[in-house]
């Protein structure tokens, strides 16, 4: 063999797709267009219209102002979500903890203001929000350091870890946590009781799930962005991602930065989760979190693991998610969403590929000689090299 | 616990192995040849569907069976697909495999069954004549259904297939250094199409053994999450068959044990048991990753291009 | 950078004008009921027993009376308040919010649409305290089907041991359970009720192996409850022992299996609900179906069940009704003149 580069290892930042306008929205588009069109297949298979099911989901998710807060309801703990898989993602950790993450958030939400009651308002959602972001920190950071100092893959130790949750939440929900309250007790209700009214964010539009939750994930996004790209943290995450060899021989410490992503991660999901308890349910339910984890990870994907992506993302997810219920009325189950979903995953980490021969030839055209295709990450960990 | 009671919660640890270790088989083939299929769990719930519909329309469960794994094949090559020649990562096409899977079965369910039915004709229990009578392996080993002997025969099957075969040594290279592979004239997406294939076909057969023996019903989501547990069993028995297997006996048997525990009024909270066997798996990644330090397939979870060789 | 999330947002916006006006909504003047259920309607357990109810009043109405909307599987809280919404806008009459974990909820939507009449069980709670007039409640006596269960199950078993596959010690479950256990120590006092929690609704798969170790520990006749059970009785059919079921008949399927089914039947309380509101009282009441009417027990007629059997459960739910036997869980157990005659 005569080769002179090093074999390039696949990354997950990979996923990030392509750096010119035209890939990075026609690969979200034809990825939903071709999910759209083989979902069709299965809808006419299961002698569906097609075509009716789609103008459902559409309107379903924005027919009309209630659906559109319901929409935005939706992406909100989907953003904050995918902003941690988005930091994750970037350090080449596969945050699928998710799930778990969002509900022991939500228990540290609603123990923090049940138990601190008098608390002012203020201090009680920013007790509350902090409460649920250190616990999700805590219940990120464990695969967090099995894969970084122990070497345990993090896709499993996360899956794990999201049985232990649920049964965490069962055990609380039935046990110390129980609302004791009277109409509660009679008719054996598994939940916690209701978090006092002072600690509720306050909704941005009366009678719908629009709260100011949503303001923060906003705020949270742009964060996200800067502490990627602005800070030096950020930028050593990833310079890991990218390459942690280069990034180990820069001095990074690799294991530490990826320890690091994964905390980081799962305090975005256990903020979600708390945010979720003080804007909409008020209290921790059973079925608290589901399927948060992986519609966070598809959202995060779709958003070309950027931050700022993942707003529009979530939004697109969160409609689908909420019309997605609504497809009973032509027929059709929910679980079709599913599908889609999953549909869309493979098209999108698909076409990966494509616009990565598309980028190679046009690196090659543009520069004769030149070895590799320069991405703004490889640039970045040669950088750090 | 009387050992009587020791030998029943070993025979029925047996049997509920069954899905996690044909799963798990199959994982080992991909995992082997260099792919990590997250998706399991959604090619196993095709495979339930798939097999119970076909049993139920046919009154045949090997039919079941048999369209089960032709389901499975496919959702192999759909994985393959994505992660070998489109060169995904393998993760998270997975997971989209897993989603899809899990939609496609649900809603097909709601669209052809409707209501929760039962199998009439599953695959009941079949005694191995004499051997079924001995003293204690003779319950556990010989008396069980069809599934759970196949299941356990493809354990030295799958050993030889990997270790003793061409076939297999170009899976493990193709695994180890899919450069030299390739060098070799080993065509490595090929190979790896292959193993994905028997991942999927060993899939499909998990569900169907779940569906149509476990069982004999369909419900949505009924696997609830056995794919992603036998993909962690593949890190647990070390890539080998028997550590697969092993893994899988040891999964099935301590979540035997939880229930017989409260049914025998054992007083601990029925979460913290229900916890154990998650608790279980994280430590013994811990010591798998320590064990096998070396065992791993080193392309693991790797797409290969050539042209980066 | 940014021009590619200038162009997402503006593809996104594109997707959003190519949404037109959606249909209107039509004027009518049927009743419009909308069901929010958390499982599937042919759950063969809790939600399908309010499905069933609807579809008989339905029914017997005519469809061109009443118009029914069913949305199911709405597990989640956040997802089956927004549907209740969605309802309550769209001019339905009647919205019941079929779990109870909706109730914090419902009353939150019932205080923003108070022309809208809203239900939901199991509960006993009318939102009376929160000045709601909208909201009518309703629950299941299930301990009273539980202890008769109880009573012919103990009286069935050959081995002597019952086996029950609940999901979580809660809710409605445990109140069948508890009844269930009551009514089987009632009438062998040494028999020996084993039970296993999956600590889940859904998980078929582990239904079926709490059913097999069960069996294994002798136990030769089952209970249980929530859509978890079909994968149970699966397997006390292959033992050849019996089954007990509540919430919705589940014979069909199982014809050798099931002895008797403590069925939810709602029909009455809908009707009733029904009445109140075309008489201008659109909630402010609690139902409670009990064994005196709602609660059926219902023999499987396929399966010959010994008549002493029969004649013990005849017996007992004359007691229960008549207040002589009191199941723990019930209210009655409050009442101070109401003694249990152990």
């Amino acid at each position: 063999m005569t080769t002179t580069a090093p074999p390039r290892r696949f990354r997950l930042t990979d996923l990030a797709a392509g750096q010119d306008l035209l890939t990075a929205v026609a690969v979200p588009i034809v990825a939903v267009l071709g999910a759209l069109s083989v979902g069709a297949v299965f809808l006419i298979l299961v002698g569906a219209d097609p075509l009716r099911v789609y103008e459902k989901l559409i309107d379903g998710a924005l027919g009309n102002t209630y659906s559109q807060t319901q929409t935005i309801g939706k992406a909100t703990p989907l953003l904050l979500v995918a902003i941690g898989v988005c930091i994750a993602f970037r350090a080449n950790v596969l945050n699928i903890g998710v799930e778990g993450q969002v509900i022991i958030g939500g228990l540290a939400t609603t123990a923090f203001t049940l138990g601190f009651p008098s608390l002012p308002s203020w201090a009680l959602i920013t007790g509350g929000l902090l409460a649920g972001f250190a616990a999700g920190i805590l219940y990120g950071a464990i695969p967090g350091a099995l894969k970084a100092y122990f070497g345990v893959n993090e896709i499993l130790s996360t899956i794990m870890m999201n049985q232990i949750a649920i049964q965490i939440l069962i055990l609380l929900l039935t046990g110390p946590m129980r609302d004791v309250s009277a109409s509660a007790t009679s008719a054996n209700i598994i939940q916690t009781a209701q978090i006092p009214r002072e600690g509720w964010l306050p909704l941005l539009m009366p009678r719908t799930f629009f709260h100011t939750g949503a303001l923060l994930a906003l705020a949270l996004a742009v964060v996200g962005f800067i502490f990627l790209w602005g800070t030096v943290l950020g930028y050593r995450i990833r310079a890991v991602g990218a390459n942690p060899d280069a990034a180990r021989y820069a001095g990074v410490p690799v294991r530490r930065m990826m320890f690091l992503a994964m905390a980081l991660s799962g305090g975005l999901a256990g903020l979600a989760g708390g945010v979720e308890v003080l804007g909409v349910t008020h209290r921790t339910i059973q079925d608290f979190s589901t399927g948060y984890g992986f519609s966070g990870i598809v959202v995060a994907l779709f958003g070309s693991l950027h931050p700022i992506g993942a707003i529009p993302a979530s939004l697109i997810f969160g409609g689908l998610l909420v019309s997605g219920t609504k497809l009973q009325s032509v027929g059709v189950s929910a679980a079709m969403v599913v599908v889609l979903q999953g549909l869309i995953v493979l098209f999108v980490v698909s076409s990966a590929e494509i616009t990565r021969r598309r980028r190679r030839a046009h690196a090659a055209q543009s520069a004769a000689g030149s070895e590799a295709a320069p991405t703004a990450e490889s640039s970045a960990a040669e950088a750090a090299s | 616990m009387t050992p009587e009671q020791v030998l029943q919660i070993a025979a029925q640890g047996v049997a509920a192995a069954t899905p996690y270790l044909l799963a798990a088989l199959g994982e080992t083939f991909g995992q082997r040849a260099g792919v990590f299929n997250l998706g399991v769990d959604g090619v196993m719930l095709m495979g339930a569907f798939g097999g119970f519909y076909v049993a139920l329309q046919t009154g045949s469960p090997l039919l079941g069976v048999a369209v089960a794994m032709l389901i499975g094949a496919l959702m192999g090559i759909l994985m393959a697909v994505s992660s070998v020649t489109l060169k995904a990562p393998q993760g998270i096409s997975g997971i989209g495999l897993y989603m899809f899977g899990l939609g496609l079965s649900t809603l097909l369910f709601e669209t052809l069954v409707r209501s929760p039915v039962p199998l009439r004709t599953g695959f009941d229990r079949v005694p191995i004549p004499i051997l079924s009578d001995l003293p204690i392996l003779g319950n556990i080993a010989f008396n069980q259904n069809v599934m759970v002997y196949a299941a356990f025969l493809l354990v030295p099957m799958a050993w030889f297939v990997l270790n003793k075969t061409v076939f297999g040594l170009n899976i493990r290279a193709v695994g180890q250094n899919p450069q030299a592979a390739d060098s070799l004239g080993i065509n490595v997406d090929r190979v790896r199409y292959l193993a994905l294939i028997i991942g999927g076909v060993l899939g499909g057969a998990a569900g169907a053994s779940l569906s149509l023996a476990q069982t004999k019903i369909f419900q949505e989501n009924m696997t609830n999450g056995i794919g992603f547990i036998a993909v962690a069993l593949v890190y647990f028995g070390g890539w080998s068959p028997m550590g697969v297997m092993f893994g899988a006996l040891l999964f099935s048997i301590v979540t035997t044990l939880q229930l017989w525990l409260q049914a025998l009024g054992v007083q601990i909270s029925p979460s913290l048991i229900t916890m154990l066997p998650s608790v279980m798996t994280i430590v013994a990644l811990i010591i798998a990753v320590r064990l096998y330090r070396t065992g791993t397939p080193a392309a693991l979870g790797k797409p290969y291009r050539r042209d980066e060789a | 950078m940014n021009k590619r999330w200038i162009a997402f947002l503006m593809a996104a916006a594109l997707v959003a004008a190519l949404v037109l006006g959606g249909g209107a909504a039509q004027a009518q003047d049927k009743l419009r009921i909308a069901l929010i259920s958390p499982s599937a309607q042919n759950d063969l357990a809790w939600s399908q027993s309010m499905a069933d109810a609807l579809k008989a009043v339905q029914a017997e109405l005519g469809a061109d009376k009443v118009e029914l909307t069913i949305s199911e599987n709405l597990f989640r809280v956040p997802d089956a308040a927004a549907a209740m919404r969605d309802y309550a806008a769209q001019g339905y009459d009647i919205v019941i919010a079929h779990g109870t974990q909706y109730g914090a909820s419902m009353f939150e939507v019932a205080a923003e649409f108070p022309e809208v009449t809203f239900a939901w069980g199991t509960a006993s709670d009318y939102g009376e305290e929160e000045g709601l007039t909208n909201v009518f409640a309703y629950e299941a006596r299930a301990e009273e089907g539980g202890y008769v269960n109880g009573v012919m199950a103990a009286l069935l078993s050959k081995s002597g041991v019952l086996g029950v596959v609940g999901p979580v010690n809660a809710g409605d479950a445990k109140l069948y359970i508890d009844g269930f256990t009551a009514g089987a120590k009632a009438t062998k006092p040494d028999i020996d009720v084993k039970v296993i929690f999956t600590e889940s609704f859904g998980d078929t798969a582990k239904a079926t192996e709490s059913a097999k170790t069960l069996i294994s520990q002798g136990a030769d006749v089952l209970t249980g409850s929530a859509q978890q059970v079909p994968g149970a009785i699966t397997e006390i059919q292959a033992a050849k022992g019996f089954w007990f079921g509540t919430q919705t008949d589940q014979a069909a399927g199982w014809e050798d299996t099931v002895v008797c089914v403590q069925v939810f039947d709602w029909t009455g309380v809908i009707k009733e609900i029904i009445a109140l509101r075309e008489a201008g009282t659109l909630g402010g009441k609690a139902f409670a179906i009990s064994l005196e009417s709602g609660l059926t027990m219902k023999f499987n007629e396929k399966l010959s069940i010994p008549d002493a059997v029969k004649q013990a459960a005849e017996e007992t739910i004359n007691a229960i009704i008549a207040g002589e036997i009191i199941p723990p869980g019930s209210p009655r157990e409050l009442e101070p003149a109401a003694t249990p005659d152990n």
